[in-house]
């Protein structure tokens, strides 16, 4: 492999890593003179690039290894395009909310770009140290991010919290690597995968417990109950640009990479991993739609309703059937992440866009918007069915999927709970709708929507109908990029 | 002409959605074009739906076959083998012409009596035929669960922004997307337990392979997932109570509505998938569906006898009417049991078309109904039947027009009413005759709280001025007393009057439809 090569394979890493100190350059010319706009448009720039690239290499890759450590597949290009939109929106979105709370907003937007590849890391690795590195690197990034507004008590409470779970989180994760190193003598996944396979006994019981802390890691970026604790606060505290980015791009770095390290490193585990996941799912999403139920703000109603929904995409783990054709579980987690991708970015942004005119997300700032701004809050209920998997949008699509290959693996109570689960979410989902259209508000000033917010959201809802209907190509992609994880195990 | 028939069904089903997003591109305050552009467009459906009727009579039904037709079979989700796969037979073309109708009465009726959020009223109720229509000709279970689902949100919103302060109608709305939504998600994962065991999930070719037939565990759950949902929406006892809610809080269109169509999809379903795909289930537990049936017979026309609310009575007759259709088709299912004795092929296709022709009946009928409920109560501002009385002299057309409504509800020959009821008994007398002498109990108490409650509380006897004196015009302005039907409610009602009339005397204008499919359904599993 020469060098012009595997600037090919890295070739998102790169551009994103070069936009990202770019960025800080312009803002050091500019003097923030622009409001960091010069910034975002760089950062702008820099991301399309580095879609484009992984888009590139998500049409046409083999699946490579760079220096036995990251592996350039159609798995990792997944994830990579997925991050890479989201923040691209959230950058959008954030021209305008940011201007005025921060004097650092080059800063702002370097983080933000260097945060996409702390995730095309974390994803692309195969060694349970490049792993860590990638968790690390995208936890350290995000805890500036959440606590970006310094004036903000809520947005600094919002950090510390992320980051004391965080860091204990790390921890846990790394004991488990050294477990599995203690075990193995190694920590490359394939390696640990092959070494594993005769496990029993106490080994067996070592490698479970290896999965247990190793979830600690993974399950606290994806936001599994136990791990939650520290979502509800920082999803509300942080500025809810960011808090669009650790809903969705961050928790699916979480799934992606518990994903890849449970069935390539633990394949003869795959009964225990999914019986965990099972119960966690179930956990999760009765834990985060009971809790949800009961808030009185709209943007800590979809933290807790995000901490729900990881319970329904960790299924497809749950449910993980490399044999299964159409269901193999994996393919569902990767679809239902993508049509989850765009329904939560939209609807942090409707909450965004309120919040910039009416000061909070509390429940009495909706009332009424369906007169005050129709177009936001048709866009609201596109993502809020969509949310509640209602056809045709893309959250149905996920939904379906996922419990497909529940009921194919003859989970019947998993798809039961699950089911259920899903009506009870219907309630607080449908009870926004109720909020915008049934109920009048004294305040009836229109709501003004920035351009570039207002790009963002149509783009967002546009995605959630087009997953939906015009599904073919979604699944297709979904489909190929696990292929290869299901097969060869990277 | 083969284009026509190529795409007549898409049409029909997707008109409506291009009016509503035509409707939405409207500006909000021109209401007088937006009523007008509603009124001809809704009125597409029906002519095309009609067109569709004549056309398969003349082609299928003269040469007394009964079997799918207008098919379109598009790959829509390759990778799961979704695909847009639409047809229509004798079962659904009546239905489908009774949307058209009942949704072109309901934009009509609504241009004139719908004062606040004109736009978003039109766009949703466009948007509702939508759903309608595509459940009734979608033959992929996808597809079908899609149009569903679809039908769902705008009657949320109707319910929840046009209904009456007093019948809390956001709690009504709420109830009514939850109920259907629980029965829908289990339904969902009924979908996927039939495409796991046939490999499709196009209902013919499910039906051909047949659905778990090696595993009757599967078989049973799925068989109830799919039961559960359809009698939800039906919505039979003991899964009712969003019923009075929801028809009472909606506006006078959305009731008729969902009386008139929504309903029906329920009992569709069973007749559309449950019946073909799961034959021996059914079987197994058709008494459950046609006990189910009697009980809601019985037990909604005794609760209607007890209601004081004209609407909410209206509402609950239409329990007990449901039941009719359940007690139909349970009666068929049982008959699969009994396929060795003489006649039983006879007496399932009665009872199979005796609930076919209490759905389109039990439509035109309470449609009618809850018309007639919208034209007092914009002038009374109260449905309490209590305030009524001796409004027989006062309103003589709303009079006899309720008079038609009233006795073709309870069954009255030479009505189209009698007919449906005649054929659900004598077809279930044949195969569950317990069953079916209970239920006749509920006709008895239909006729009483038709007449007594209805006919006699509020027409007959002396009319006292001082017992309600909050009497308008309908269009608002105050009145002294009970004012007459104006031309437009006139418009709405007396068609609907007409096809009671009309059916009462020619039932084999809507049965042919009914009894050649069932023959073609039937036999197949006979």
């Amino acid at each position: 492999m020469n060098a012009s090569e595997i600037i090919r394979w890295l070739s998102p890493e790169l551009i994103l890593l070069i936009t990202g100190f770019v960025v800080l350059g312009a803002d050091l010319v500019m003097r923030r003179r622009d409001e960091g706009r010069t910034a975002a448009v760089i950062a702008l720039i820099g991301l399309v690039l580095a879609l484009i690239m992984a888009l590139l290499l998500a049409m046409n890759n083999p699946a490579t290894i760079v220096a036995s450590t990251f592996a350039v597949d159609p798995y990792s290009s997944f994830f990579k395009v997925l991050a890479i939109i989201a923040v691209s929106l959230v950058v959008l979105s954030s021209m305008d909310f940011m201007k005025g709370k921060s004097r650092y907003l080059g800063e702002y937007y370097a983080l933000l770009v260097f945060v996409t590849l702390a995730v095309s890391i974390a994803v692309s690795a195969t060694n349970l140290l490049l792993v860590y590195l990638g968790i690390e690197f995208l936890s350290i990034t995000s805890y500036i991010l959440t606590g970006f507004l310094r004036n903000d008590r809520r947005s600094e409470e919002a950090a510390i919290k992320y980051f004391l779970y965080g860091a204990s989180a790390g921890a846990v994760m790394l004991y488990g690597i050294s477990l599995v190193y203690g075990a193995t003598g190694s920590t490359d996944l394939v390696a640990v995968g092959e070494l594993m396979k005769a496990a029993t006994g106490p080994e067996h019981l070592l490698g479970v417990a290896a999965i247990v802390l190793l979830l600690g890691g993974f399950g606290f970026k994806a936001s599994l109950v136990p791990f939650h604790q520290w979502a509800p606060d920082t999803y509300d505290g942080a500025p809810t640009p960011v808090t669009a980015f650790l809903a969705t791009a961050s928790k699916a770095a979480g799934f992606a990479v518990a994903g890849r390290v449970f069935i390539t490193a633990f394949p003869q585990f795959t009964p225990d991993w999914m019986a965990i996941l099972g119960s966690l799912a179930i956990l999760t999403m009765t834990v985060g739609n009971l809790t949800a139920l009961k808030q009185h703000s709209v943007k800590r109603m979809l933290a807790y309703s995000s901490i729900a929904q990881a319970g329904y995409i960790v299924l497809g783990l749950a449910a993980y059937n490399p044999t299964g054709g159409t269901f193999t579980g994996l393919n569902g987690m990767l679809i239902y992440l993508f049509a989850y991708l765009f329904t939560n970015i939209g609807a942090f942004f409707v909450v965004l866009a309120v919040e910039r005119y009416a000061g909070s997300s509390e429940f009495s700032t909706f009332k009424g918007l369906g007169k005050r701004a129709p177009g936001l809050a048709l866009l609201m209920t596109v993502f809020m069915l969509s949310l509640a998997g209602i056809p045709p949008t893309g959250g149905f699509l996920g939904k379906f999927y996922v419990f497909a290959a529940v009921v194919e693996k003859h989970f019947l109570v998993l798809a039961a709970i699950a089911a259920v689960n899903a009506i009870v979410a219907a309630f607080y989902y449908m009870n926004v709708i109720r909020l915008m259209f049934f109920q009048d508000s004294e305040d009836e000033t229109p709501l003004q929507v920035s351009s570039g917010l207002n790009l963002s959201l149509v783009v967002s809802a546009v995605m959630v109908l087009a997953i939906g209907i015009l599904a073919q190509p979604f699944i297709a992609w979904a489909v190929e990029s696990v292929q290869m994880v299901n097969t060869r195990g990277f | 002409m083969d284009f026509l028939r190529n795409s007549v069904l898409t049409l029909i089903v997707f008109l409506p959605l291009v009016g509503s997003v035509i409707v939405m591109l409207m500006p909000k305050e021109d209401t007088k074009r937006i009523k007008q552009f509603s009124i001809v467009w809704s009125f597409l459906p029906l002519a095309l739906s009609t067109w569709l009727a004549i056309d398969y009579w003349i082609r299928f039904l003269a040469h007394g076959s009964g079997g799918m037709a207008y098919d379109v079979n598009l790959s829509w989700i390759s990778a799961l083998g979704v695909n847009y796969h639409i047809g229509a037979d004798g079962l659904s073309i009546p239905l489908i012409f009774l949307t058209a109708l009942l949704s072109f009465l309901g934009v009509y009726y609504s241009t004139r009596v719908i004062r606040k959020r004109v736009k978003e009223f039109f766009v949703l109720f466009l948007f509702l035929a939508t759903g309608m229509f595509g459940v009734f000709v979608a033959l992929d279970l996808i597809l079908f669960y899609v149009f569903w689902e679809i039908g769902l949100v705008p009657m949320y919103f109707l319910i929840g922004i046009w209904g009456q302060a007093k019948d809390r109608p956001q709690y009504a709305a709420m109830k009514f997307f939850l109920y259907t939504l629980a029965g829908s998600v289990f339904m969902l994962l009924a979908i996927i337990g039939v495409y796991l065991s046939t490999g499709t999930f196009d209902i013919i070719k499910a039906a051909q392979i047949g659905v778990w037939t090696d595993w009757p565990l599967a078989a049973s759950l799925s068989f109830w997932a799919f039961l559960i949902a359809f009698a939800i929406k039906v919505p039979s006892f003991p899964f009712h109570t969003w019923l009075p809610d929801a028809h009472t809080a909606a506006p006078t269109a959305g009731s008729v509505i969902l009386a008139g169509v929504l309903l029906k999809l329920g009992a569709y379903g069973i007749l559309r998938i449950l019946l073909p795909l799961f034959p021996q289930s059914f079987a197994q537990y058709g008494w459950i569906v046609a006990l189910l049936g009697v009980i809601g017979i019985v037990y909604g026309a005794f609760v209607s006898l007890a209601q004081t609310d004209l609407k909410r009575l209206i509402a609950y007759s239409s329990v007990s009417h449901m039941g009719y259709v359940m007690l139909g088709i349970g009666a068929t299912a049982v008959a699969l049991n009994m396929k060795g004795q003489e006649g039983m092929l006879k007496n399932a296709t009665m009872a199979f078309d005796g609930a076919g022709l209490q759905m389109f009946m039990h439509g035109i009928i309470t449609g009618a109904l809850f018309f007639l409920v919208g034209v007092i109560y914009e002038r009374a501002h109260t449905r309490e039947l209590a305030k009524f009385g001796g409004l027989s002299t006062m309103v003589p057309v709303f009079y006899g027009t309720m008079m038609f409504a009233g006795f073709a509800s309870l069954g009255l020959p030479g009505l189209s009413g009698f007919w449906a009821e005649f054929f659900v008994f004598r077809g279930a007398f044949g195969i569950v005759p317990v069953l079916a002498t209970i239920g006749v109990i509920g006709i008895v108490i239909t006729a009483a709280y038709i007449l007594y409650r209805i006919i006699q509380s509020v027409f007959l006897g002396e009319y006292v001025a001082k017992k309600w004196d909050h009497w308008t015009t309908v269009y608002g302005k105050h009145a002294d007393g009970p004012t007459d039907m104006e031309t437009f409610e006139k418009v709405t009602l007396w068609p609907l009057v007409a096809l009671m009339i009309l059916l009462g005397i020619f039932p084999s204008l809507i049965l042919n439809f009914f009894n050649q499919t069932a023959v073609d359904i039937l036999s197949r599993l006979f």
